[in-house]
C-alpha cells in the first residue's frame, strides 16, 4: 500500500478496497468489485451513489447535487461517493 | 413539419453544477454553439443546424436537473389562445417578460400535473449564426465532436401522466403515436408529439414531481451514433447504455450522462408520425424489447435513475 493510497471499508458488507488519493472512492470501489456498487452519472448529479461516511477523512473534490445532500447532511457525512477523495483510511456505509 | 399550432419544443433550461467540465462538454464534445450568457449563472447554447436564437440554456445551480421546457407557436395569437385553453384546463399561467432570455419574447409558463414547468412562446429572433438560406451550404462550419444538429426531445419522470398527456392533446395539439401500458391498464409512459417526429416529448409514470430522464439531441445517421460512442469513450464519460435501437419510436441511440450528471441521448433516425396512423401500444412486459430491440432487456440504471 502506497504512501498515498488508503483503504476503506465498507461497514454492512464487509468489503475492502483501495483507493489513491487522487481517485474518487466510487470509482476505486467499482474496480475493486466489490460493493454495494450503486452507480449511474459519475457526476455528482444522480444521487444513486449515495453513503455515510462513518470515520476517516476525505475531500469533497466535485460539487454534489443539493437534492440529494443537504447541508446538514453533508456535516453528518453523507456523500456521494463518485465526487469524494479519501485523504486517510474511510470506512463507510450502506443507507 | 410541425402539423398544428404547437411547433416544437424550442428551448429548454437545465441546472448544471459547473461551468468547467460540463460547459466543455455541451461545447466541444455535444457540438453545441455557445449563444450568450445571461449574468453569471446562466449561458445559452443552440445547435448548429438551429435557426432560432438558442435552444438550451445551463443555469449554475447547486443540483442538476430541469427548470423547464418551453414549446414554440405558430403565431402571437395561438400564444394568447393557447394561454386561454392552458388556464381552462385548469393550470394557473405566469408571465416571463420579453428579455428574460436575449431574444426570446414573452413567455407563458405553467406547472403540468407531472410537476414540471411548461413555457410557451411565439417570438424568437432568428440566429445570428444559424443556417444558411441563399443556395446554402449544408454547414457553416465542421460541426464538431459528437456533431449534434439540434435540440430534439425529452423524456420526463414525474406522477400522473395520464393527466399530461391529455393536456398535450387537449392544449397543445399534439398527437400520441406510442404508448405503454401496465398489466391492469394504466399509462407508463407515452410518446407524444406535434410534429412529425415520433416524439417531441415523453412521459414515464413515477412518483416524484419534475424529474428529468433525459434530453435527446438529433444526429444524422446510425455512422454519427457511432462517432458519438467514441467521443463518450475519449473523454471517459459515463455511458448508460448503446449503441443501441429502439423499437419504440425506431430510433438509433446512445445514453450517457454530462459531467454534472443530467443523462443525455443522442439520436438519429425514428419513424415519420401522422396523426391518423393507428397508436401503437405496448404491454409493459414488453418493454424491454420495446427500448432496447437488440437485448430485449431493461437496464436497472436505465430505469431508476434521473436528475
Ligand atoms: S453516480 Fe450519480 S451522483 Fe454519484
Ligand atoms: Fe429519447
Amino acid at each position: 500500500m502506497g504512501e498515498n493510497t488508503y483503504r476503506i471499508n465498507v461497514l454492512n458488507t464487509g468489503a475492502q478496497f483501495l483507493c489513491r488519493q487522487d481517485e474518487y472512492v466510487l470509482e476505486a470501489m467499482k474496480k475493486s468489485g466489490c460493493g454495494p456498487i450503486h452507480y449511474g452519472c459519475f457526476g455528482g448529479g444522480c444521487g444513486i451513489c449515495k453513503m455515510k461516511v462513518i470515520s476517516g477523512s476525505y475531500r469533497v473534490d466535485k460539487k454534489m447535487s443539493r437534492a440529494h445532500i443537504s447541508p446538514e447532511e453533508e456535516t453528518d457525512g453523507f456523500v456521494l461517493t463518485c465526487c469524494i477523495k479519501p485523504t486517510g483510511n474511510l470506512t463507510i456505509s450502506q443507507i | 413539419m410541425a402539423l398544428n399550432g404547437t411547433l416544437r419544443p424550442g428551448l429548454v433550461q437545465l441546472r448544471v453544477l459547473d461551468f468547467d467540465k460540463t460547459l466543455n462538454f455541451y461545447k466541444n464534445i455535444l457540438g453545441l454553439n455557445e449563444v450568450c450568457r445571461i449574468g453569471e449563472d446562466r449561458i445559452c447554447l443552440k445547435g448548429f443546424d438551429e435557426f432560432d436564437h438558442h435552444s438550451l440554456t445551463l443555469r449554475l445551480a447547486d443540483e442538476a436537473g430541469l427548470d423547464f421546457v418551453a414549446f414554440k407557436v405558430a403565431s402571437a395569437d395561438e400564444l394568447e389562445k393557447m394561454k386561454l385553453a392552458v388556464e381552462a384546463f385548469g393550470y394557473p399561467v405566469d408571465t416571463v417578460a420579453e428579455g428574460d432570455q436575449p431574444g426570446f419574447g414573452k413567455r407563458y409558463g405553467f406547472t403540468i400535473s407531472t410537476g414540471h414547468r411548461f413555457e410557451i412562446y411565439s417570438e424568437v429572433a432568428l440566429a445570428q449564426k444559424g443556417p444558411g438560406i441563399k443556395n446554402p451550404d449544408i454547414w457553416n462550419e465542421p460541426p464538431r465532436g459528437m456533431r449534434a444538429q439540434r435540440m430534439d426531445h425529452f423524456l420526463l419522470y414525474g406522477p400522473n401522466i395520464a393527466e399530461a398527456e391529455r393536456f398535450c392533446k387537449e392544449v397543445f395539439g399534439m398527437f400520441v403515436p406510442e404508448v405503454c401500458n401496465t398489466p391492469d391498464g394504466n399509462r407508463l409512459a407515452a410518446w407524444i408529439t406535434s410534429s412529425n417526429k415520433p416524439h417531441d416529448l415523453a412521459f414515464v409514470e413515477y412518483p416524484k414531481p419534475g424529474k428529468i430522464h433525459h434530453l435527446g439531441f438529433y444526429l444524422q445517421d446510425w455512422a454519427d451514433v457511432g462517432n458519438a460512442a467514441d467521443w463518450i469513450a475519449l473523454n471517459r464519460l459515463k455511458l448508460d447504455i448503446g449503441p443501441t435501437r429502439h423499437a419504440i419510436t425506431r430510433g438509433l441511440s446512445i445514453y450517457f450522462w454530462e459531467p454534472s450528471g443530467n443523462r443525455i441521448e443522442v439520436y438519429a433516425g425514428g419513424y415519420t408520425a401522422y396523426p391518423d396512423n393507428p397508436q401503437r401500444v405496448w404491454d409493459s412486459s414488453e418493454l424491454g424489447r420495446g427500448l432496447f430491440y437488440y437485448s430485449g432487456e431493461v437496464i436497472p440504471s436505465f430505469l431508476e435513475i434521473v436528475t
